[in-house]
């Protein structure tokens, strides 16, 4: 979906200063209590401030002795941005999202100065990974399209005067049934939710397996107004940096048994083997939403087992393999009768005797 | 930016009607053109939200109002896909639709921002008579009924209301041409709602269409009123009808409650002509005074002084113009002295390519063996440079 300036409005309803301020505070939220709390809090005023170049030089000589730290980071780059130094401004966020790919602050900061550089198209791609950062994210927003979109069109009907018959069946929207967003539903309420209804009809898009709750989504920027009064959650630890692996020089063969494996993954998934789709999983796979692997596998199990049918694809993979990991990037198209999706799909693999199995699987990146 | 682009689109084409120019303080009715030209003020600046707002508001206040469905429609696309043209979601479907509410949108907004002027008024307008209490401008082009109020013979503006007309425009001539007649006509008649179709709305309004003027013209067809809408829309495109000047139901319904059956003039234009106070003056005054000479020349029984007021072309009570002053000379011959009065007078002007003036007023005729009151109607035209009357009789 496009984004516009409009939408840059609608989505960030601050002004650049601001949004950048209050994404950063609840940055600050993810800090440890140790020392170093001090100095983030002391350059977040200053940017607060409007005291950009002080800011900028404090996160320098903060950023000296913790290189990787993506708070300092983060400020940082709101520092260069106050400062109109927009390209390296740019540097920094872009380089936050490769480290982390799931937090959605980075993207939104990035789209901000493309949309100032009128670089509308990558303003809109940063947005939309922003987004894509989180399944229920992704699904609200498209759920979202299809009501503006089916408004319009009754709108439409109205100032046309159409045929009432030329309406399209009613809307499906795909339902966010499993609740990993909140972080608070205990997996036996998600599930027996789900479970409990008799027929659970467009639970389709719900199919994209969820990604595990993720701290950054947890902090909204607009209801976080005091650092100091704002309680650290237990969970709200700012996650391990993942630096790229070095540009390894993966030998082909490796590429086609991965590839030869996503496939099967995707061949099982369509043809509703539920055996064969969860012996792809590592035993150490990484269960979304705080789940127990027995819970997660008996919910993937009921809906990949679902009647109707359906049908996974992928498009090109980008691999990049370290050893006996590899993640693997691509776009999966999710159709069935009713819905049709196409996401970005991440899967951290790993090669355990000879076999490379799913231990992360995620939405976006 | 996408949705700049869809304003561009639509402005580009408006600005060439004068849209830019500067919005009027002032608006006399009750129209949604107001609450409309705060959604385009919000889309112009870039405020979708409180555009949207604005349309939903418009919405409320006027529920069947197509065109504000359609900027709604627009508003809630623009969220997820980019739009360079009007009414870009609908186009498909129904492009002519599409377009008819873009030319209404532009007539609506050009009108709003482009009041009568307090110090202007139409030619067209040159003398209304006492009981007349109320006069009628068209303006096709403009999609535009101005109500004018007699104010001791001078009209002063009332109210303005969108309409539509003509799908074929206007100049109409003959039966089924679908367009709508230009000239000085007047209401004849009342049609209550109860007894038309619900295409009529709140009622209808027939005027003498064709006129003396027309009929002479070889003109035909019939059936041209001022009517409303129906009820599944607030109004129709500017080019809609099949001849009839049509009107949303509440502008008819306030319309209605000053017309005067048989009384009220409708004058029907292409495009108004406005004239300042001044020189609305100066042509009544100078027509008058030819009325007037007129008069004081048929009361000297002089039959030259008498026909030189009569155009070559001239006819009346279906003589020619040697027929008439032939038995004019007759008549002069046998009377000792004439008086002659002319009273409430009314003077239109028609506002087609041919100049005429309708000339309407009770005739007080005296002479020495005979006398009598009537209603005459006359038409006077130019003729090598003066004012000359091209036909003659009862009104």
């Amino acid at each position: 979906m496009p984004a516009s300036s409009a939408r840059l409005l609608a989505l960030w309803p601050c002004s650049l200063g601001k949004t950048l301020a209050c994404l950063a505070s609840a940055w600050l939220l993810l800090a440890s209590a140790s020392g170093w709390a001090q100095s983030l809090e002391e350059i977040n005023q200053l940017i607060k401030a409007g005291q950009h170049g002080k800011a900028l030089e404090l996160a320098n000589r903060y950023l000296a002795d913790k290189p990787k730290d993506a708070q300092g980071r983060f400020l940082k780059g709101i520092a260069l941005t106050g400062l109109n130094k927009q390209n390296e401004a740019i540097a920094v966020f872009q380089k936050l999202t490769e480290d982390y790919p799931h937090l959605p602050e980075p993207y939104n900061n990035l789209a901000v100065i493309y949309a100032q550089q009128k670089q509308y198209d990558k303003a809109r791609e940063a947005l939309e990974k922003a987004i894509r950062t989180h399944p229920a994210y992704a699904t609200a927003h498209e759920n979202l399209g299809d009501i503006y979109s089916r408004l319009a069109s009754e709108a439409y009907g109205k100032a046309l005067s159409l045929d009432a018959s030329n309406a399209s069946a009613q809307i499906k929207l795909a339902m966010i049934d499993s609740l990993v967003s909140a972080g608070k539903a205990t997996p036996a309420s998600a599930v027996a939710t789900s479970s409990a209804k008799p027929t659970p009809a467009p639970l389709a898009k719900a199919d994209l397996p969820a990604e595990p709750p993720k701290p950054a989504v947890l902090t909204k920027p607009a209801e976080t107004k005091e650092v100091k009064e704002a309680k650290p959650a237990p969970e709200a630890k700012a996650p391990e940096p993942r630096p790229a692996p070095p540009p390894a020089v993966p030998a082909d063969d490796v590429h086609a048994e991965i590839t030869a494996t996503v496939d099967r993954w995707l061949a099982a998934w369509s043809r509703k083997d539920v055996k064969a789709y969860l012996a792809h999983y590592a035993k150490d796979f990484q269960v979304p939403g705080g789940q127990s692997r027995k819970a997660w596998e008996a919910e993937r199990a009921q809906r990949v087992g679902k009647p109707g049918k359906i049908e996974v694809t992928r498009d090109k993979l980008a691999i990049k393999v370290e050893g006996n990991q590899a993640i693997v990037r691509f776009r999966q198209s999710y159709k069935s009768a009713g819905f049709n999706a196409t996401s970005g799909k991440t899967l951290v693999m790993s090669r355990e005797n000879g076999k490379w199995l799913i231990r992360e699987e995620r939405v976006g990146g | 930016m996408k949705t700049r682009a869809w304003i561009a689109a639509f402005w580009v084409f408006a600005a060439q009607g004068g849209l830019a120019a500067a919005p009027a303080t002032r608006y006399t009715d009750s129209g949604p053109e107001p609450l409309l030209a705060r959604v385009f003020a919000e889309i112009e600046q870039s405020r979708w939200e409180a555009a949207l707002n604005e349309t939903e508001a418009l919405l409320r206040a006027y529920p069947n109002f197509r065109l504000g469905h359609l900027i709604k429609g627009d508003l809630l696309l623009a969220r997820i896909r980019p739009l360079k043209n009007f009414g870009e979601g609908g186009v498909q479907k129904a492009s002519e639709q599409v377009a008819d509410l873009r030319e209404e949108a532009i007539a609506r907004l050009r009108a709003y921002k482009n009041k009568p002027r307090e110090t202007e008024v139409p030619r067209y307008l040159l003398q209304l008579r006492p009981d007349q209490k109320y006069a009628i401008v068209v303006d096709t082009q403009k999609a535009r009924l101005y109500l004018y109020q007699n104010d001791n013979g001078r009209p002063r503006f009332v109210a303005d209301y969108y309409i539509s007309h003509g799908k074929q425009g206007t100049g109409k001539h003959a039966e089924g041409d679908k367009k709508t007649p230009i000239g000085v006509y007047h209401v004849t008649a009342s049609l209550p709602r109860q007894k038309l179709p619900d295409f009529y709305g709140s009622g209808a309004y027939p005027i003498n269409y064709p006129n003396e003027w027309d009929k002479k013209m070889g003109k035909n067809g019939h059936g041209i009123w001022l009517h409303g809408t129906p009820s599944d829309t607030f109004s129709r495109p500017p080019k809609a009808s099949d001849g009839c000047v049509v009107l949303a139901n509440r502008d008819l319904d306030a319309l209605a409650k000053n017309l005067q059956i048989g009384t009220t003039p409708v004058i029907i234009s292409n495009s108004v002509e406005w004239l300042s106070l001044d020189d609305w003056q100066a042509e009544r005054q100078a027509l008058l005074a030819m009325i007037d000479e007129w008069r004081r020349d048929w009361e000297s029984l002089d039959i030259e002084r008498y026909a030189r007021h009569y155009a070559r072309n001239f006819s009346g009570e279906g003589k020619s113009r040697e027929e008439w002053l032939a038995q004019k000379r007759k008549v002069n011959a046998g009377k000792a002295w004439i008086k002659v009065k002319t009273e409430n007078i009314s003077m239109f002007r028609n506002p087609g390519k041919e100049e005429y003036v309708v000339v309407t007023f009770e005739q007080d005729y005296q002479s020495s063996n005979l006398s009598n009151r009537m209603q005459k109607r006359q038409y006077w035209i130019k003729e090598d440079g003066r004012w000359k009357i091209l036909h003659e009789g009862a009104a």
